[in-house]
Formats: C-alpha cells, structure tokens, sequence
C-alpha cells in the first residue's frame, strides 16, 4: 500500500493511524527558521468518528487508508444488514452492518441515493443525502386556521424518522427533511 | 487553499500588492539613507547548504560545461564572497527557496531581506532591525530575553541544564515515545520553541531572542554567559511570528570547517544525503572575511503583520498552488 508523507499531507487525505482509517481535515506546519519542522495535524478517525491531533516530524510518513466514497442506491434489509448497490450501472451490491449505518438508517428509502465510504472493500459508513423527501405515517390532525404562524407538533416519517412539523401537516404529505439538523423544509407537492 | 478564489487568479488583493511595492520602496530608502549598498546575487548557486533542517531546491542546470546546481536557500554565502571582497555593508532582496515547507507562514520561495554591516556587532545590527521594522509597523521598541529566560517563563524549564531525558518526557505531550526514541536535543528544543514559547512572543510589544545555545549558532559565533556557551545569534519575534535571524558573523574558516563538517554528521544521522561544501566561501573566510554582523527577514511575514493577514497566501500574488 503507498504512503504519505508529511508533504503530501492535506486536507482530506485518508491514511491509516494506528491501524484506524482517519481522514485529514487540517494540517498546520510549523517551523522555527534553522530549525525542526513539524506537522500539527487534526484527523477525523472514520470508525469512531472522534476528532484526533497529533504531531508528526517532518519527513515522517502514514500509510494511505483505501477509503472510497461510492454512490449507491438503498435496495433493503433483512434485519441484519442493509443492502446497496452501486449506482454506476455494474449492479455490484455491498451489505452494510448497523454499525455502517449508524443514524443513516432513520432516513433510509429505496431506491434513494447515499453516500457509501467502502474501508477495504467493505461498507464503513452510510450518509444520507442533505435533504430527503418522505411521507407523514403519523401524525396528530391538524388545526383549521393554523396554517401560517406559531406551533409545531411531532410527526413519524415512513423511515421511523420522527420531525417536528407544523400543525397544518397531515398524515400521507410528503416533506422535505434536511438529514444534517433533522429538520422539517417543507412540503413536497403531491405528483 | 483558496479554493473560493478560481485557480488562474492571485490570493492577494490589489491593495496587499500596493503594501508589497511600498515596502520594497521603503526598504530601499532605509538603506540609502545609512550608505548600504544593494546588491544581486545568483538565486540558482552551485552550492547548497549543509544546515539539517533546511532542504535546497536542485536545478537541473547545464551550461558551459556547469551540471546542475540549487536555488539558494538565502544570499548568504555569495553575500559574504562579496564582504571579503571589500565591498563594505550590502543589502540585497532576494527570492529564496525552501523544499518542503508550505503552511500558514510558509511558502517553499519567499522573499527575503538579507544584510551585513561591516564593524557592527549583533547589538548594533539589533538596534538597525528595530528601526526598520518598527519604522515600518509604527510598533513600540523592542525588549530583549535571552532564549534561556524564554523558555524558562514560558515552558518552565531550564534549556541549558534539563537532561535530555527529562527534555524527552516533557515532549510527550505531542510526541509519542517513538517518535521521540531518534529525536536530537536541539530538536525537542525546536519543538518547545515552536509550541509553547514562540506563540506568546511579541504579543504586546516585539522581542528579540539572543543568547541561542551553540548548539543552535548555525554561523554566528559563540562565547561564554555564565558557563554556557552561547551564539550571537537574534531573532526578532512580533505577535507571535518569527521575523528575522541575525548573527555576528563567526569569520574563523577553521571553526566554519568544522561547522560544516558536523552539520553533514548530522545529516547522515538523520538519514539525509550529505550536501557538498561550497569550497568558495570557505576561500573567501581564509581570504578574511571583515568583522561584521548580519541578519535575514522574512519580508512576507513583515507584510503579514502590517496588512494584519494570518495566513502568507493573503500576501503572496501566486503560492506555489498556483504558481
């Protein structure tokens, strides 16, 4: 496997630290004029996703993870794992465990796209897209004349995502969800 | 880096340029003034350095039966041939090259403003650098420490007595034990230096560092303060950036031998390849090199701190991204 060293570090870069695949999110150098020079670098370790800073000496070297972000459609699960496939038309399938999927999985829809990080060939996480398009299940009924201002009440989406949403949403509506803040957008119009 | 800027266009506005031609302009004027001469040197020398933490640039020159040569690292070499050739106190502004080193401060060419002043000490070259820069920042005057009261307030250890082990141990909040197994003394130093100390220099006023550990001269020459051998050597620190470096000029060909000599030790100890020696300034130091001092600024870094840029690519046309 190719390696980096500390030059060609950059944010971004995927290497493996103590045997954990991390992605580089800043690289600072520092050096004082006649002397050693130092990388002060942030990773992101990417199965534990925790945050971690380490200095590296000049001219030291990690080894590059192999970490891919693929494209891959959501086909379904049969409890243990989740299925994908890729969207490059090889029709090739990953199966992802509930670790990989992690909080993915509350915005899970068929036949959607998501953003699959393959470590090694396999499935390490999921990634919904930022903003998803899914049916109320539930949902108390709404109030004649509560349509503009003031109020929200809680509504269970068809993945088991619960939002908050205004009180002029009925059961059957399609919203629009933003995945980063799990926050209501709006109402999608019924085709 | 940048990337909200498209790729063919500079980093710096219209007015950091305005900035960079008025202290090229000013720099000129300072030394016209005190009758120092300005000089060029070549940027692609046939020599490169020995220092172990600075990596030359090779290029592949060939003309007139010359194969190969560096981009300088500084002007300091061809400066001095031109010392010991009688042409008295010389400034030059001068593009010098750096492998390897890219960050918030750094860019691998940068400019830089190197001078000697024949019959100064590094005291009197210190007061110049104070009235340059603060002439050009409108900043208080500087105070001196000297590194061993630096590192002393600020990292809270004795630089000149701590063992190297207990160096070791305080360098394991950043280092693992490793990492720090082939670590030199001077660089767990660096390290301190770079970390803990250099952020908090020059914060409200600028400060000079003097009194480097010998370890540390590089070539400025030594003597004794308090039964440790230290080097006349400065740098000037303002809100935390390190600005320039500055020495009484050791002018002993034999001990600049033996310099060289150790630095290639150094080197291969550390598993780099050994540079040759660049046999005409070692000609011009038996020639005699004049009593001077000297010193290099970081011209970027004094435009950073005038135009209040926190990173060098706000005052660099084209970093070497885009270069």
């Amino acid at each position: 496997m190719a390696s980096y060293s500390t030059n060609e570090f950059r944010g971004g870069l995927k290497v493996l630290l103590d045997g954990d695949p991390c992605i580089i999110l800043e690289n600072e150098f520092v050096k004082p004029g006649k002397g050693q020079a130092f990388n002060r670098v942030k990773l992101r370790n990417l199965m534990s996703n925790r945050v971690w800073e380490r200095t590296f000496k000049s001219g030291e070297s990690l080894e590059a993870a192999d970490v891919m972000e693929q494209d891959m459609e959501y086909l379904y699960t049969d409890g243990e794992f989740w299925h994908f496939m890729l969207t490059d038309g090889s029709f090739e399938q990953f199966a992802a465990d509930a670790k990989a999927v992690g909080d993915c999985v509350k915005w899970l829809k068929e036949q959607d796209v998501y953003t699959v990080v393959l470590y090694n060939g396999a499935p390490l996480t999921v990634a919904p897209p930022n903003f998803v398009e899914l049916e109320v299940v539930d949902t108390d009924p709404g109030m004649k004349g509560d349509t503009a201002q003031g109020g929200s009440k809680p509504a269970t989406l068809s993945t088991g995502a619960v939002v908050s949403v205004p009180l002029f949403i009925t059961i059957g509506e399609v919203l629009k969800v933003d995945t980063r803040s799990g926050e209501y957008v709006s109402r999608v119009k019924s085709s | 880096m940048k990337p909200d800027i498209p790729a063919w266009q500079p980093t710096a506005t219209r007015e950091t340029l305005k900035s960079r031609a008025q202290l090229l302009a000013y720099v000129r004027g300072f030394f016209a003034q005190r009758d120092v001469l300005e000089v060029e040197t070549p940027v692609l020398g046939r020599h490169g350095v020995t220092d172990l933490n600075l990596e030359g640039i090779p290029a592949a020159v060939t003309a007139a039966g010359v194969q190969g040569g560096w981009l300088q690292t500084s002007p300091e070499y061809h400066m001095k041939r031109l010392l010991a050739a009688g042409s008295g106190s010389i400034f030059q502004v001068a593009r010098v090259f750096r492998n390897g080193e890219r960050g918030r401060r750094h860019n691998p060419e940068f400019s830089m403003l190197e001078w000697y002043r024949t019959g100064f000490d590094d005291a009197a070259l210190m007061q110049e650098v104070a009235d340059l820069v603060c002439g050009w920042l409108a900043c208080p005057a500087p105070v001196t420490l000297s590194y061993r009261d630096a590192v002393r307030d600020l990292a809270g250890f004795d630089p000149m007595t701590i063992t190297d082990l207990e160096l070791s141990r305080y360098c394991e909040r950043w280092l693992e034990p490793g990492q720090l197994a082939d670590m030199e003394r001077d660089a767990c130093l660096d390290l301190v230096m770079s970390f803990v100390v250099e952020p908090e220099l020059g914060r409200d006023r600028p400060v000079f560092i003097t009194r480097y550990p010998s370890s540390q001269a590089a070539l400025a020459r030594t003597s004794d303060d308090q039964g440790f051998a230290v080097a006349h050597r400065f740098e000037l620190y303002v809100g935390g950036l390190e600005l320039c470096n500055g020495y009484w000029e050791l002018t002993d060909p034999e001990e600049q031998r033996e310099r060289f000599a150790n630095d290639n030790r150094l080197r291969t100890a550390a598993g780099k390849p050994e540079m040759a020696i660049d046999a005409a300034l070692l000609a011009a130091l038996d020639r005699g090199l004049p009593e001077c001092a000297g010193v290099a600024l970081g011209l970027d870094r004094l435009l950073m701190l005038k135009t209040g840029a926190a990173d060098i690519q706000d005052v660099i046309a084209f970093p070497i991204e885009r270069a």
